[in-house]
């Protein structure tokens, strides 16, 4: 890791002086037409700071957002309807009860289609045919036929954000409850195991690296989910109905801090997952 | 016996769509809805458990999804349930075939405009990335941890900044999918860059072999399963990106833009139409990837298996 934290953060200090270089590009003709009609005719170091500090630039410099964010986390209170903190809240809470609600389902599916024979044939293709609809077009109508029947606020984007999140749960569970060789489970049976012994000490340990590489992948779409449902809903909260606000009223440094806040909110529930990953795996005596 | 079974299955359900859209709804309806929901159960559990022989693998989830189309139609009939919640088969099947110009305008504007155009691009700029990369080990140990840091990112969250830079076209959302295909594609280039192994590229030092040649005779055939691997993620991730991209605005066409308008009117027959056309699309554009795949690396062990 430490070997590549040289050109980690060379690429990323590259990449906030080209976004510094693209705000002075992308702003410029805006500020240069203001001032012009002004009648005000500034030098380049003027131009250059203006473009940096526009109001509602086409591209907000780094330091904008991060601004922007300071202001709508740290100096408002958190009940505030202004507040990021509030809006990630209403978003991540649809997100992690659609995560508990994916997983379970996920994990259950696996489980019988192991199983069961049957089921594996005739439903492991519909699993996977599942995923061809794109789910998020799907969102609109979860909400719609979720509201013609009373129901309304963080149930309706869990569900969405629930059907992303159950695919790499189911898949990478059934590979890794098939993850026992033929010789482990010979030897289970020369034991007399039971079929609950078999499953609680084998195959369900053996699952667990598949098991979270799925969970990973889950969490993230889980987010995404919560997010895209609060766009056809015309929701109240949300970071998904920040980004909406920001865009309809053109506030666009509202809409990057809101895409940076849901950035750091995935990464963190990611990387929280992984940690877990690391912890399970050490006090399974596994070293990876 | 299975073809005896299959043919009841189908009797019945055929027997009781016509029932249901008579408008029998009564104890003796719903106890034959119980019993053909058991055949059909009986003949999937039959298919499962016969010796895989080709036919029958493929037997079994088409009857299972065949079955669950007939008791959607039979349920959605009989119980009258509102269209609002969830529209019968038959009323989905009408539409497609009364709005099929809409349909197809609404298909040309946003797959075969802005998604082939954003995964061409998203695809083609990924790889070329990952082809400097690899030259490069510098670029390389830095690009990847990020690339891996974008997988958990909610990437289709920049539309609303695309439509406000490219205009309310199809060229932001084509922005979109570019954004979201091009990470996915640099991360699994650069790996399968890096697939072949010692021995064989000392081979073709050996041999005094040129870079260009050992990228084009070595490197790229062995990273092709890789290049797949990503062009087969990004079909139904450039789909979603599109779709999702048209909620943030878009002209009064277009897929995503059909779905939220004609959600807001309750008109979820042509709702469903537009998402069967968007699974179709999707499944099928997946599908010839895959295809290409079978072609392009016929000698890979999992495609020989």
């Amino acid at each position: 890791m430490s070997r590549n934290l040289l050109p980690v953060l060379t690429i990323c200090a590259g990449l906030i002086l080209l976004w510094y270089g693209g705000a002075i590009w992308m702003n410029w003709q805006v500020v240069a037409d203001t001032q012009a009609r002004a009648g005000a005719t500034p030098g380049l170091m003027d131009m250059v700071r203006l473009t940096l500090n526009h109001a509602r630039p086409l591209l907000p410099a780094p330091h904008q957002i991060l601004d922007e964010l300071w202001r709508s986390t740290a100096t408002l209170p958190v009940t505030s309807r202004r507040s990021l903190v509030h809006h990630a809240w209403v978003t991540l809470s649809a997100a992690l009860v659609g995560f508990g609600m994916g997983t379970a389902v996920g994990v259950l599916l696996a489980v019988a289609v192991v199983h069961i024979r049957a089921l594996e044939r005739s439903l492991m293709p519909w699993i996977v045919a599942s995923q061809a609809v794109p789910v998020l077009a799907l969102a609109p109508i979860v909400i719609v036929a979720l509201g013609a029947m009373g129901l309304e606020g963080l149930l309706p984007k869990a569900i969405i954000a629930a059907y992303l999140c159950f695919f790499p749960i189911a898949i990478g569970m059934v590979k890794g409850l098939r993850a026992p060789d033929a010789m482990a489970r010979d030897l289970m049976r020369t034991w007399s195991a039971t079929p609950a012994q078999m499953f609680w000490k084998l195959r369900l340990p053996a699952s667990l690296p598949f098991l979270f590489a799925g969970l990973k992948v889950a969490m993230a779409a889980a987010v995404v989910g919560a997010i895209v449902a609060e766009l056809p809903a015309g929701a109240q909260a949300g970071l998904g109905a920040r980004l909406l606000a920001g865009s309809y009223f053109g506030q666009t440094i509202q809409i990057w801090a809101a895409l940076v806040a849901a950035a750091i909110l995935s990464a963190t529930l990611v990387g929280a997952l992984g940690a877990a990953e690391r912890a399970v795996a050490r006090r399974m005596g596994m070293r990876a | 016996m299975t073809a005896l079974l299959a043919l009841a299955v189908i009797a019945s359900f055929g027997a009781l769509t016509v029932a249901a859209h008579a408008g029998a709804a009564g104890a003796l309806f719903w106890t034959s809805v119980i019993a053909a929901t058991g055949l059909a159960a009986w003949l999937v559990q039959r298919l499962g458990d016969a010796p895989e022989r080709g036919l029958p693998s493929l037997g079994a989830p088409l009857v299972f999804g065949a079955a669950l189309l007939a008791l959607w139609e039979v349920l959605v009939v009989g119980l009258s349930v509102p269209m609002v919640l969830l529209p019968a088969p038959s009323a989905i099947a009408l539409r497609m075939a009364s709005a099929g110009p809409l349909l197809w305008q609404d298909f040309t504007q946003t797959f075969l405009k802005a998604v082939l155009a954003g995964y061409a691009i998203g695809c083609g700029a990924g790889f070329m990335l990952a082809l400097v990369a690899d030259r490069v080990p510098f670029l390389r140990r830095g690009l990847l941890p990020l690339g891996h840091l974008v997988a958990a990112l909610p990437v289709v969250g920049i539309a609303p900044i695309m439509v406000m830079w490219f205009g309310f076209d199809w060229p932001s959302k084509a922005a979109v999918v570019v954004a979201m295909t091009f990470f996915p594609m640099l991360v699994n280039t650069v790996a399968g860059l890096a697939a072949a192994g010692a021995l064989e590229r000392d081979l073709m030092r050996s041999y005094a072999a040129s870079p260009g040649q050992t990228l084009w005779l070595l490197k790229l055939p062995a990273a092709l399963p890789f290049i797949f691997t990503a062009l087969k993620v990004n079909a139904p991730l450039a789909l979603i990106g599109a779709i999702v991209a048209e909620f943030f605005g878009s002209p009064t066409y277009g897929m995503g833009f059909r779905i939220t308008t004609e959600a807001a009117k309750l008109a979820l027959d042509l709702v469903w139409a537009e998402i069967i056309v968007a699974a179709v699309a999707g499944s099928a554009f997946y599908g010839l990837v895959a295809l290409a795949e079978r072609a392009a690396t016929f000698w890979h062990p999992s495609v020989r298996s």
